[in-house]
């Protein structure tokens, strides 16, 4: 098994659509992009954000910019104006995302 | 046609740098300065002023700003877009007219852009039969309506380039697209027509570029944030535009930040949903299309954008009063700091019980250990721990429990656990809670109107 941080192949943003977030994770280059389009998945995304994203979790790929864009529903207690959090927008979920450690098997010959 | 166009971010929202405008059209050459002041809860402010005021709802930065840089946009030919005008676009016309006036300029044309405010029609045109229903929930409008603070239509491009065609230097909208601002020279100069939808994408992929400020040249920048140069001189984003939709991403020279693929990446990945149907007035882009060049020297090539026809709908953002809620914090120094608050918190919970008050929502986050990363908070050694704040908050639709709320916090200080600082300004008074319902609306009800003022 091959454990890699997030923080060390990727960057990104975060921030607020309504009640939902929306989290950028941009890799840094082409072989980081093949971990995160292969190993970093809605599941394990909704999973991470446990106690913090109350919805379904959408993950989106645009690989032109090695990026995934995941929509994390139910997450912002209730969105911009209503929510109590202190982070009501969602700015810091990015860097929270980043906290992720990837296993996956290390036989992969392609990264 | 001109062979490109320089288009200038000056403003990512209202309240981003003050100065930010005049350095776009000092240091260095540009043909449009672009500003977007609105974000949704900018409305009901601006519409709240307004019912006080008739003379204001707009962003009172703008005649501030204009008295600076009016005599520069004249004497280099800059033409200047915003979205300032909020709910009272003439109000703000007028207001820049005045400032021109006593700086005795002449040959002053403003478009102003109106019919986007639909809060005094809404009855007719629910007549009519727009449903305005809720395009989240599907809950029909009358839930809400009685409590509409704003109701305003999303409109893009097209009225600007209207404007633009009837000669305007300063076009003033009020909800326009933070997109359409960008996108709209583009149209103007090189001619686009409504169906060219690969280049109306690629403008307003370079709009969404634009839109955040220095948000993409360096500034909330999450890659290796501490090797961004001279933040504290930031240059805003300047869009190089060409005919055939390519655009080059760039600042002025000698400013701080920077322009990278990554910082311009991070900001295309901001706020946006399903990549591949960006959904705009004027068009629907394709982001997972866009290709990124980074040319070195802070210039990224953004090309090869792909985009689809508009729909049939305007989207539509109303506002309205939805209770009440505060929020208060008191601190706590080591020793035991994380438990001090966590018993403050349990305390106040116990006390607000024992009154019966009646709330929505009470919510807890402890600053310096899980107010933004939750659950996924590392442990705290407590005793490593120097100092914790107790943000607590309260909503609700009964305006005496949020007031009586907010007076159980200072009590705290001499009825609870100990070394509690940090409690200043007095109690936390109840604010009016507005929350938003988006609705889409057939473009056949609404049709925006173009007027120019002039001097």
């Amino acid at each position: 098994m091959r454990k890699i941080k997030l923080i060390e192949i990727a960057h990104g943003r975060s921030g607020d659509k309504g009640d939902a977030a929306n989290v950028g994770i941009i890799a840094y280059d082409d072989n980081g992009y093949k971990i995160i389009e292969k190993y970093l998945t809605a599941e394990k995304v909704k999973k991470h954000f446990e106690g913090i994203c109350f919805g379904k979790v959408e993950r989106f790929e645009l690989p032109n910019l090695r990026a995934l864009n995941f929509l994390l529903h139910n997450t912002l207690g209730g969105g911009g104006t209503v929510s109590l959090k202190h982070d009501a927008q969602g700015k810091t979920l990015a860097a929270a995302l980043l906290r992720m450690e990837l296993e996956f098997e290390n036989n992969n010959p392609e990264i | 046609m001109k062979e490109k166009i320089k288009i200038a971010s000056g403003q990512g929202f209202w309240g981003d740098l003050i100065d930010a405008p005049y350095h776009q059209v000092t240091k260095g050459d540009i043909d449009y300065l672009v500003m977007d002041y609105l974000a949704e809860v900018t409305m009901s402010i601006l519409q709240k002023q307004k019912n006080k005021n008739p003379e204001l709802g707009y962003a009172k930065d703008i005649p501030e700003l204009m008295k600076k840089i009016l005599p520069i946009i004249k004497d280099k030919n800059i033409k200047v877009i915003t979205n300032g005008g909020g709910v009272n676009p003439v109000a703000c016309a007028n207001a820049v007219l005045q400032a021109a006036k006593n700086l005795g300029i002449k040959n002053l044309k403003i478009g102003v852009v109106l019919g986007d405010n639909i809060k005094d029609n809404l009855d007719e045109l629910i007549l009519e039969g727009a449903e305005l229903k809720n395009m989240e929930s599907n809950e029909p409008i009358e839930l809400v309506k009685d409590k509409i603070l704003s109701a305003n239509v999303y409109f893009g491009a097209f009225p600007i380039v209207e404007a633009l065609e009837k000669g305007a230097d300063i076009i003033i909208t009020g909800r326009t697209t933070d997109t359409g601002l960008t996108l709209a020279p583009m149209i103007y100069e090189f001619g686009w027509k409504n169906t060219d939808y690969n280049l109306l994408s690629a403008g307003t992929v370079a709009g969404h570029i634009l839109e955040c400020g220095a948000q993409s040249s360096g500034g909330n920048f999450l890659g290796d944030w501490q090797s961004i140069p001279n933040m504290a001189e930031i240059g805003f984003p300047v869009a190089e535009a060409y005919p055939n939709g390519d655009v080059i991403i760039t600042k002025h020279p000698n400013t701080g930040g920077r322009i990278s693929f990554e910082t311009v990446a991070e900001q295309l990945l901001y706020e946006i949903g399903d990549p591949k149907s960006y959904i705009t007035p004027d068009c629907i882009a394709d982001f997972t299309s866009i290709k990124l060049q980074d040319m070195g020297n802070d210039k990224v090539k953004v090309y090869d954008v792909k985009g689809f026809p508009e729909t049939q709908f305007y989207k539509v953002s109303c506002s309205y009063a939805d209770g009440f809620s505060a929020v208060s914090s008191l601190t706590y120094s080591w020793p035991q700091a994380l438990s001090k608050a966590k018993a403050a918190d349990e305390i106040l919970r116990k006390r607000l019980a024992n009154l019966n008050l009646q709330f929505d929502e009470i919510r807890t986050e402890f600053v310096g250990y899980n107010s933004t990363h939750g659950p996924l908070a590392k442990e705290l050694d407590e005793d490593e721990i120097n100092e914790i704040v107790l943000r607590i908050g309260v909503r609700s639709h009964d305006y005496s429990s949020v007031e009586r709320f907010g007076k159980e916090i200072a009590p705290l200080i001499l009825t609870g656990p100990p070394s509690v600082t940090g409690f200043a300004g007095g109690r936390p008074k109840p604010s009016e809670v507005v929350a938003y319902w988006p609705a889409l609306i057939d473009k056949k009800f609404v049709k925006p109107i173009i007027t120019i003022m002039e001097l």
